[in-house]
């Protein structure tokens, strides 16, 4: 990318980012298949030392980051954990910590509690043990997982509970409601699977019907009504079956930042399958410079990238163009329109990709490891 | 907190509020403003909101702070009291403050 010389009418207003999602590591003790992660994965020499994330975290405070995701991959087995929460502690991050749970002891979560961890968020693949498991492939997953929010509780720390839903469980969705009201969870995440990486390798296996996503709508709709005060619960929609697209990231370099293992700062967790973007490393530069200059940040920030008709649509500093990445997934260019926009050209087969997919049988799940992922 | 023995946190003029463990009310210097950090939450109250969320400490009933910014701002204290009633249960909502 040359295009990306910071001049002052390209960037008119940039907000410092919100949010730091920090993916430790790629390596996990699960498989889903939706996993966020790309499908090249980033092997365990190339993650960062433990004083680069120090440093990163205290660039970030300065930065005015608010909000630290420790996430991964599974970020408990870094065994470095221990001093990166204290460090978000230190220099005032709100401290998350996005776990799978099965690796984690109590002794470990009692540590990371005293040294100032705010928030834990455990991910469940099904409210059904055994679908959980067939999930996640890993034998005993769910009742590790439950063990663990119980300690998340009992040492009076807000628990999220964290599920993605697709056609292979989301008939379930009224059991993962009472599960997580079950294990005394202030939030939960219903997130409808998005297709990049992974999980658009698995589409078929994972696509619902639009009945399924309508129904899934309702009863968050009434969980939300009949558990006010007790549960609050965000809803992450599909769309595939939408009208508006979503605005990805709440926009394009506009309220946070990835960093992978290796130390590349993204836009999104799925940028890097834009080809042509650069990303620079934080091993190499300032997080503010990157932030405010790099090419990746600058290249889809705010609307001046924009073709028709987003460039004069009324919505365009509403969804910001909704997602770069699946507009470069579907149309096969990421400047172009999301396909999600009923005013792309390309929303109808866009939305029948998902009906014929959602009608089929599913295939078998391509799991998510390295093996496999050098495979796709 | 709110959630924690499953039931609704009920804001009454008796209530004695306060932040919720873990959640935290501070003033950014990047942004000069007061912010709530909250898990994957960040709330910025107005300058009323933060008036009345730095008397609950826990101790303080809605009824007393309503009281103690009666001089503040000037209103009658029903009015007053009735507002941060509201605020303070839609807070609740959200699992900001319990009592």
């Amino acid at each position: 990318m040359s295009a990306a010389r910071t001049t002052p009418e390209q960037t008119p207003a940039v907000r410092a980012p919100l949010g730091l999602l920090a993916e430790l590591t790629h390596r996990c003790p699960l498989q889903c298949p939706y996993c966020s992660n790309p499908l090249a994965l980033e092997r365990a020499r190339a993650e960062l030392p433990t004083e680069v994330w120090l440093d990163v975290l205290e660039q970030a405070a300065e930065l005015g980051v608010l909000q630290l995701h420790l996430s991964g991959g599974e970020p408990t087995l870094r065994r470095d954990l221990e001093a990166i929460v204290a460090k978000a502690a230190e220099v005032g991050l709100y401290s998350s910590l996005i776990t799978a749970g099965v690796g984690l002891t109590r002794t470990r979560l009692e540590r990371l509690a005293s040294l100032g961890l705010d928030h834990v968020q455990v991910s469940i693949q099904d409210a059904s043990p055994a679908n959980a498991d067939r999930i996640a492939h890993y034998a005993g997953g769910l009742a590790r997982k439950l063990e663990v929010a119980g300690w998340v509780r009992a040492l009076r720390l807000p628990l999220t509970i964290n599920a993605p839903v697709h056609r292979q469980n989301i008939d379930n969705l009224q059991a993962i409601v009472d599960l997580a009201v079950g294990v005394g969870a202030q939030r939960l995440e219903v997130a409808h699977v998005q297709y990049y990486g992974w999980a658009l390798a698995n589409r078929q296996a994972l696509m619902p019907t639009r009945r399924q996503v309508l129904d899934s709508a309702q009863l968050v709709e009434q969980a939300r009504e009949r558990l006010k005060g007790i549960l609050v619960i965000d809803f992450v929609v599909p769309d595939y079956y939408a009208r508006r697209p979503k605005p990805c990231m709440g926009g394009w370099g506009r309220g946070s930042i990835n960093i992978t293992p290796s130390g590349k700062a993204l836009p999104c967790h799925a940028a890097e399958t834009i080809p042509g973007l650069v990303f620079d490393n934080v091993r190499d530069k300032r997080l503010a410079d990157i932030w405010l200059q790099s090419a990746a940040f600058q290249r889809f920030r705010g609307t001046h990238w924009m073709p028709e008709p987003c460039r004069s649509c009324e919505l365009r500093t509403v969804d910001w163009g909704g997602c770069r990445c699946q507009a470069l997934a579907f149309a096969g260019d990421a400047a172009r329109t999301d396909p999600a926009c009923a005013k792309s050209s390309l929303h109808e087969a866009f939305t029948q990709v998902a009906q014929r997919e959602a009608a089929e049988p599913a295939p078998q799940f391509v799991y998510r490891n390295p093996r496999a992922g050098a495979q796709l | 907190m709110s959630g924690t023995q499953g039931k609704r946190t009920m804001i009454a003029p008796a209530s004695a509020p306060v932040l919720a463990p873990h959640v935290k009310m501070r003033h950014d210097s990047v942004r000069d403003r007061w912010l709530i950090l909250a898990p994957e939450r960040v709330f910025t109250p107005d300058a009323v909101a933060v008036a009345v969320l730095q008397l609950c400490d826990g101790s303080r009933s809605v009824e007393a702070i309503a009281g103690a910014l009666e001089q503040t701002y000037n209103a009658p204290k029903d009015r007053i009291l009735s507002d941060v009633l509201l605020m303070l249960q839609d807070l609740a909502d959200k699992g900001v403050v319990t009592a």
